[in-house]
């Protein structure tokens, strides 16, 4: 394999800040010419900054990037297009309304006397797209053709504008399989002949079928670049997870659960979540894991009412509960800080002490205020509880950073006082401070009898404070592990249990 | 509560500068603007007729201002006025009771409203074109109603509600003062406005904290149906007709105008309905003014386009910005200019 010569494309020390978080710190990704490279991570390890750092999309805040030796910093995608470095994204960036012929030439069309010269036009394209195996009437619009065929286009489209670098962000995203095959058949002919492609996916299957060498981001940091000939996918799925955590995983206190309080019987919806069962007692924190698109949010969800279940029933306390939205969901003591806390979390432009006030007051109905002194109150108290920073809390709670955006959604759920806390992710995107602070406070939320149900792909984190770690893959639940089966090796096992061939 | 006076005045402040500004050129081109006589039980004068001719717009852009802080907008509101004073006449000249037909009216202007909700809130269609349905076929609606003549009538009772007086002061003003002070307090004393400018804010994260926006959007575009029936209920009676090609024609616009005037989001969140009614007043002092300047009439709605023009423009970002700036660029420097994106991740970290 490839470990020759200097690199085509050498990113070192890039860091990426952004308002109260480091996005990229010191990243270094080597692009050898003929590989493929497999970029990998969690969502929010900071694949998709450091490819806008490449791109220029991003202004790095620190780094350097050099192509064939020579230092580039490219102010824009346009900019980094010319130097060489193209880039196809999973949502495909072209008109599909346009032809084959005029996506491929847009902006440098073979002209005849200022005119375009449409059949000059066809036959170069037609000619450009043999090369890669595809035979087609490049006269149709684009949409006619599917969502591979389009790939393949924009593919195309990017080597003739660029030629140097590809990047590939989640190509196969929403392809079968044998439009995967033709993809990776292209993919194959462009690195024969030279070019370095970088290769973003979440399935693992695939990098491993593709790619030569690969580079693991968490948190913003490179844990790990690989030569995937020598590693097993095991392998991987510990660097990704990480386990660096490790050592501060407490003995869990020997509390028993407390009395039964949820009783979930084949919950499902179709194309979200397979029939899924469990038991939440008071006083117990389960932990959902499993790795992107398992079924971790979609179970939350389905939970608090936020989807519908089309199947399966759940008793609360023994009577069976019909949670038909989040609305019901409150009502019955259930509270969830969702995983995307700006776009389902948080009420941007509304003052903290709204934000904090808002699920308690649509709880009591809009005829009963709660009166200005104890929304005082409350707010003050969580601020002081859960050690808020901010300046006022009348400012708009966008203006916080994201670990006091996370404690005041926390605040919000715990002014509802619920049985059921629902967290899903409670601790992306957060700095290390807030990070700690927010476990704490779930170790101290279930000494105190709360149930709570964690999603997290922090593994270190879900073994430090659950008391059961429910395992999900391709949104089946696989494995219940409890007591001292309890740890990051057994997580990572039951997750990377031999996938199935081509479920991808 | 203390904390809210001094706030509420900061809110209005621009819109209150602006008013003023409008009134004194009232002023200068007519310096009897001010005379307030005491004739026949009434109060006459040009200020009086500002809030008198003013009640259609300051009544219909209270219920826009509710439906804008949604995230909404409502185009049909003056099809629906047209509607509710065509009902009302109709009730009146059947030989039914002002109050019949006042509630009639009313009960025309809610369906309308509810209608609208409906297509909004659970059909999920966007505003502009769920709206758009109703302003075109409004007023066909309301020439079947008046079958296609201007519907005059005679009632004492509801020519009162337009042309009459209560305690001197003329009727269309009590109403719309009247109406506005209920939904501020309706708004502010209970916790409706903060539910509503959650949903306008961000609706996803506020269905999920349990509020019931489903209900509230539509209960959003009911109110503002009603305001705008109340509103046709007044220039029926005050023209003792209902024309349903003419009454209302364009006030859906005014009304949006005078939200924007007021200082609200067109993208929803925060609102203040007394800042909108204040944008109300500071669009008929602009049609006071050209009235009474004695302008040849062509050119008054260039002559207004390019007064609205001037008070967006004060009100714009840039220009905001530049005044903030003007300001910054005093006698003090700002100081901390040095390294903006490399401190703000430290200050977090402590």
């Amino acid at each position: 394999m490839t470990t020759p010569q200097a690199p085509l494309l050498h990113a070192s020390g890039i860091s990426k800040f952004f308002p109260g978080a480091v996005a990229l710190d010191e990243v270094e990704l080597k692009l050898y010419p003929g590989e493929v490279h497999a970029l990998l991570g969690e969502n929010g390890a900071g694949k998709s900054t450091l490819i806008k750092c490449l791109t220029g999309a991003y202004r790095r805040d620190g780094g350097t990037i050099t192509l064939d030796g020579e230092d580039i910093d490219a102010k824009s995608t346009a900019e980094s297009q010319e130097l060489g470095i193209g880039t196809v994204y999973q949502e495909v960036n072209l008109l599909p309304n346009l032809t084959v012929a005029e996506n491929l030439f847009m902006g440098r069309q073979p002209t005849r006397l200022g005119l375009v010269n449409r059949r000059q036009m066809n036959t170069q394209a037609r000619e450009a797209l043999l090369g890669y195996g595809l035979d087609l009437d490049p006269g149709e619009p684009l949409n006619s053709f599917s969502v591979a065929v389009q790939q393949v286009v924009a593919i195309a489209r990017a080597v003739a504008l660029s030629g140097k670098v590809l990047i590939l962000d989640e190509p196969t995203a929403s392809l079968d399989r044998d439009e995967v095959d033709l993809l990776f058949g292209v993919i194959r002919q462009l690195k024969d002949s030279g070019l370095s492609i970088v290769f973003i996916t979440h399935f693992l299957d695939q990098v491993f079928e593709i790619s030569d060498r690969a580079t693991v981001l968490r948190n913003g940091r490179v844990v790990g670049e690989r030569l995937l000939a020598d590693v097993t996918q095991h392998d991987v799925v510990t660097l990704m997870l990480g386990r660096q955590l490790e050592a501060t995983v407490q003995d869990r206190k020997a509390g028993k659960p407390g009395a039964l309080l949820l009783e979930i019987n084949d919950l499902a919806k179709r194309g979200m979540i397979e029939p899924f069962s469990m038991n939440l007692h008071r006083g117990e924190v389960v932990g959902l894991a499993g790795l992107l698109g398992s079924g971790r949010t979609e179970t939350a969800n389905l939970l608090f009412g936020a989807v519908q279940a089309d199947h399966g029933k759940m008793l609360i306390d023994g009577r069976e509960a019909r949670i038909a939205n989040p609305r019901d969901a409150v009502a019955q003591g259930f509270a969830m800080c969702p995983e995307d806390r700006k776009t389902h979390g948080i009420v941007g432009d509304l003052s903290v002490r709204d934000n904090i006030i808002l699920a308690l007051q649509a709880r009591q109905g809009w005829m009963r205020p709660i009166p200005r002194a104890k929304v005082h109150e409350i707010a003050e108290h969580y601020v002081k509880a859960l050690d808020i920073r901010l300046a006022s809390l009348d400012m708009p709670i966008r203006l916080l950073s994201g670990g006091n955006q996370q404690k005041a959604l926390l605040a919000r759920w715990l002014a509802t006082e619920p049985d059921v806390l629902i967290l899903d992710e409670p601790t992306r995107g957060i700095d290390v401070g807030a990070h700690a602070e927010i476990i704490a406070l779930i170790e101290r939320l279930r000494e105190n009898g709360m149930a709570l149900l964690v999603a997290s792909s922090e593994l270190e984190e879900l073994v430090a404070y659950s008391t059961r770690v429910v395992v999900l893959r391709d949104r089946h639940q696989v494995r219940e592990l409890t007591g001292d089966e309890i740890t990051a090796d057994n997580i990572v096992h039951a997750i990377a249990a031999e996938p199935e061939k081509g479920a991808a | 509560m203390p904390a809210t006076t001094p706030s509420l005045f900061k809110r209005i402040t621009p819109q209150l500068l602006i008013l003023a500004v409008v009134i004194g050129l009232n002023f200068l081109v007519f310096p009897d603007f001010f005379d307030v006589s005491f004739r026949n039980g009434r109060l006459f004068g040009n200020l009086v007729d500002v809030f008198n001719r003013g009640a259609p717009v300051a009544l219909l852009c209270i219920g826009m201002t509710l439906v804008i802080a949604t995230k909404g907008i409502d185009l049909s509101v003056g099809a629906v006025m047209a509607i509710a004073g065509a009902t009302a006449a109709s009730l009146v000249t059947d030989g039914y009771g002002w109050g019949t037909a006042l509630l009639g009216a009313l009960a025309t202007g809610a369906l309308c409203g509810f209608w609208n909700g409906f297509l909004v809130a659970v059909l999920r269609i966007q505003p502009i074109v769920a709206t758009l349905v109703l302003m075109v076929a409004g007023r066909g609606i309301a020439q079947l109603i008046t079958e296609g003549t201007i519907l005059t009538f005679n009632n004492e009772g509801l020519i009162r509600l337009g042309a009459g007086t209560f305690m001197g002061i003329p009727t269309p003003i009590v109403i719309w003062l009247a109406l506005g002070t209920l939904a501020t307090i309706g708004v502010r004393r209970t916790a409706l406005g903060m539910l509503i400018e959650s949903i306008g804010v961000n609706e996803a994260s506020s269905r999920l904290a349990g509020i019931n926006s489903r209900v509230l959007l539509i209960c959003v575009y009911l109110a503002s149906g009603l305001c705008a029936a109340l509103a046709g209920v007044i220039v029926a009676a005050d023209i003792k007709g209902a024309d349903a090609n003419n009454a209302g024609l364009w006030l859906e616009l005014d009304a949006i105008l005078a939200v924007v005037i007021g200082g609200n989001s067109l993208l929803g969140g925060r609102f203040s309905i007394v800042a909108s009614l204040i944008g109300a007043l500071i669009i008929q002092s602009v049609n006071s003014v050209i009235l009474l300047s004695g302008m040849p009439p062509e050119f008054n709605l260039v002559i207004k386009a390019l007064l609205i023009l001037a008070i967006l423009v004060i009100q714009s970002p840039r220009v905001a910005h530049l005044i903030y700036m003007l300001r910054a660029s005093g006698p003090e420097r700002l100081p901390e200019r040095q390294r903006p994106s490399v401190q703000e991740p430290k200050e977090d970290a402590l």
